[in-house]
């Protein structure tokens, strides 16, 4: 509180010397705490849903995937990759059949 | 998602008051103001989805949802409520939140209300509470001393204030042909706000850089949430750090910055793409070597072709880092497949926004592209702001009628009349068409 007090304090002083009316109006900078929507929902589809619920959702929910449009299977196997090599995913290489597989079922162009 | 016990209630509202973006009164004012004459519900839903928006006619039991005029599918999205200081958002991603702005918004005023400004993170990993009072921004790096600046010792350099567009790199990505992957938005993923904040400049000066400075890169609290994943960093050239004009902000449209845009602070880079705007900046160090990590070298980089284009499939083209904003202009008022009045002169109006500076003229084409009409401007609000335009259109035959716009800016730059095409779907600024059916 007495910090909180400090800065507002400090702002305050600030607006003194400001020449701009608009500024003048700002409120003082307040700590601020918010909560997050989880985004936990799973991808569907049953037990082909496995490998990629068990591999993506901690980095991701899975909406982004299902927003996605249909595109060929060397694109979404090359998104896999990229998961893996650049954004350090930690999927376990026998998963990654599954994934693109449910990928290409899902989100395939055929 | 939690189910929301209060989203069948605000569903079953939607089929009672036809309001694109869902729920807000103010909506519905200012919606039924552009459109005199009574409507029947169907018809209102088709002329307010606004510029590519539309409600899609749900269930009463479903959750609402938005249909974006995408070339393919998934064309539906979920409208949100559930994000803290945001109100009704178009949702992309959940985690970490990729939130659009409805186009309706943009049909309301100039400036892009904080609580409906879209959001864009990379990692998951965002602190979700900021104490300002133990909050510290870090100077270091190829400087004669180290800073470590608490809020009140920002808050006591000198003010400015600047209105500028926020654009992300791929805003509009989801009309790319072919397709490419990553956020498929529409034209939702931007803003334009006053900034409030103080010079980068200042605070570099503060610290003193030495010679043989070459970049300055920028960190932010977030963070990956796999350990050894690259941190989102991004650099600017010291020149362009240190020109006065790009700044560290406290606050938008008069008010601190929400949590998702970036509190308590953010850089503002003027006429360059989002992906320099750092959220929740606590990190700036000054490089003697130029910044060569992924988020620099290999991401957010662009064909160093004009308007950033390739042919779909070419290969071996030099990349550079996404650098300047182009200009863009769109429709606000009318949707895509909007009818109106036949024998009436329609009232058409929209935003424009020059890219790195002003908008010269913003012109309007009835005749697909073969003559054009200039627009009238609304308030300056200086180089880096929307700017908005209006005009009539006389539609004196029944049937089907196309309307373009195109902003040329103050560099003499004109949007094109074919869309580019790059394989991370940047830069798109292709001249917006909208088909109207007058009866």
């Amino acid at each position: 509180m007495r910090g909180t007090i400090i800065v507002i304090g400090a702002f305050a002083a600030a607006l003194l010397f400001s020449t701009s009316a608009w500024v003048q109006q700002l409120p003082a900078i307040k700590s601020t705490t918010v909560d997050l929507p989880a985004g936990d929902r799973m991808f569907p589809g049953g037990s082909s849903a496995d490998a990629i619920n068990n591999n993506c959702l901690a980095c991701h929910s899975a909406d982004m995937v299902l927003n996605q449009p249909a595109l060929p299977r060397a694109t979404w196997e090359a998104e896999v990759r990229k998961m893996i090599n650049v954004y350090r995913a930690p999927i376990d290489e026998s998963d990654v059949a599954s994934i693109v597989a449910y990928l290409v079922k899902t989100k395939g162009e055929d | 998602m939690k189910q929301n016990p209060n989203r069948n209630i605000r569903g079953r509202d939607l089929l009672h008051v036809p309001v694109a973006g869902a729920g807000a009164t103010a909506d519905a004012t200012a919606v039924t103001s552009l459109f005199p004459r009574v409507l029947s519900r169907r018809s209102m839903l088709r002329r307010i989805g606004l510029a590519g928006l539309s409600l899609a006619a749900v269930p009463a039991w479903a959750e609402e949802l938005v249909k974006l005029s995408l070339p393919s599918g998934p064309r539906e999205r979920e409208i949100t409520h559930d994000f803290p200081q945001k109100g009704t958002m178009i949702l992309q991603r959940t985690r970490p939140p990729l939130l659009e702005t409805p186009m309706e918004v943009f049909d309301r005023g100039v400036f892009t209300p904080n609580d409906r400004f879209y959001v864009r993170w990379h990692w998951a990993v965002i602190p979700n509470s900021v104490d300002v009072n133990t909050f510290r921004l870090s100077v270091h790096g190829h400087v004669n001393q180290s800073l470590s600046l608490s809020m009140s010792e920002i808050l006591s350099l000198p003010r400015v204030d600047l209105a500028a567009v926020n654009q992300c790199s791929g805003n509009s990505r989801g009309f790319f042909l072919p397709r490419v992957t990553g956020a498929q938005w529409a034209h939702g993923a931007m803003g334009n706000a006053k900034w409030t904040g103080v010079r980068l400049k200042d605070v570099l000066d503060r610290a003193g850089v030495k010679a043989g400075a070459i970049q300055v890169r920028f960190n932010g609290l977030d963070e990956p949430v796999v350990p050894d994943a690259p941190d989102f960093k991004k650099s600017l050239a010291i020149d362009h750090a240190g020109n006065g004009e790009v700044m560290i902000a406290f606050a938008m449209n008069d008010e601190q910055l929400p949590l998702l845009n970036g509190f308590p602070l953010r850089l503002i880079v003027p006429g360059w793409y989002s992906t320099y705007w750092v959220k929740m900046l606590s990190d700036i160090e000054v490089l003697d070597k130029p910044d060569d990590d992924y988020w620099m070298a290999l991401a957010y980089t662009i064909p160093d072709t004009p308007n950033a284009n390739i042919t779909p499939g070419q290969t071996g083209v030099k990349m550079v880092p996404i650098n300047r904003m182009v200009p863009r202009s769109f429709f606000t008022n009318l949707a895509e497949g909007a009818s109106v009045p036949a024998g009436t002169s329609v009232p058409v109006r929209g935003i424009a926004f020059g890219g790195d500076t002003g908008v010269a003229t913003v012109d309007l084409s009835s005749d697909g592209g073969r003559s054009w009409q200039p627009t009238a401007l609304g308030k300056d609000h200086g180089k880096y702001s929307f700017r908005q335009w209006e005009t009539t259109v006389p539609l004196s035959e029944k049937g089907s009628h196309s309307l373009m716009v195109r902003c040329t800016n103050l560099a003499g730059d004109v949007q094109p009349s074919s869309p580019n095409w790059n394989t991370s779907g940047f830069m798109r600024n292709v001249i917006e068409t909208v088909r109207l059916t007058a009866t």
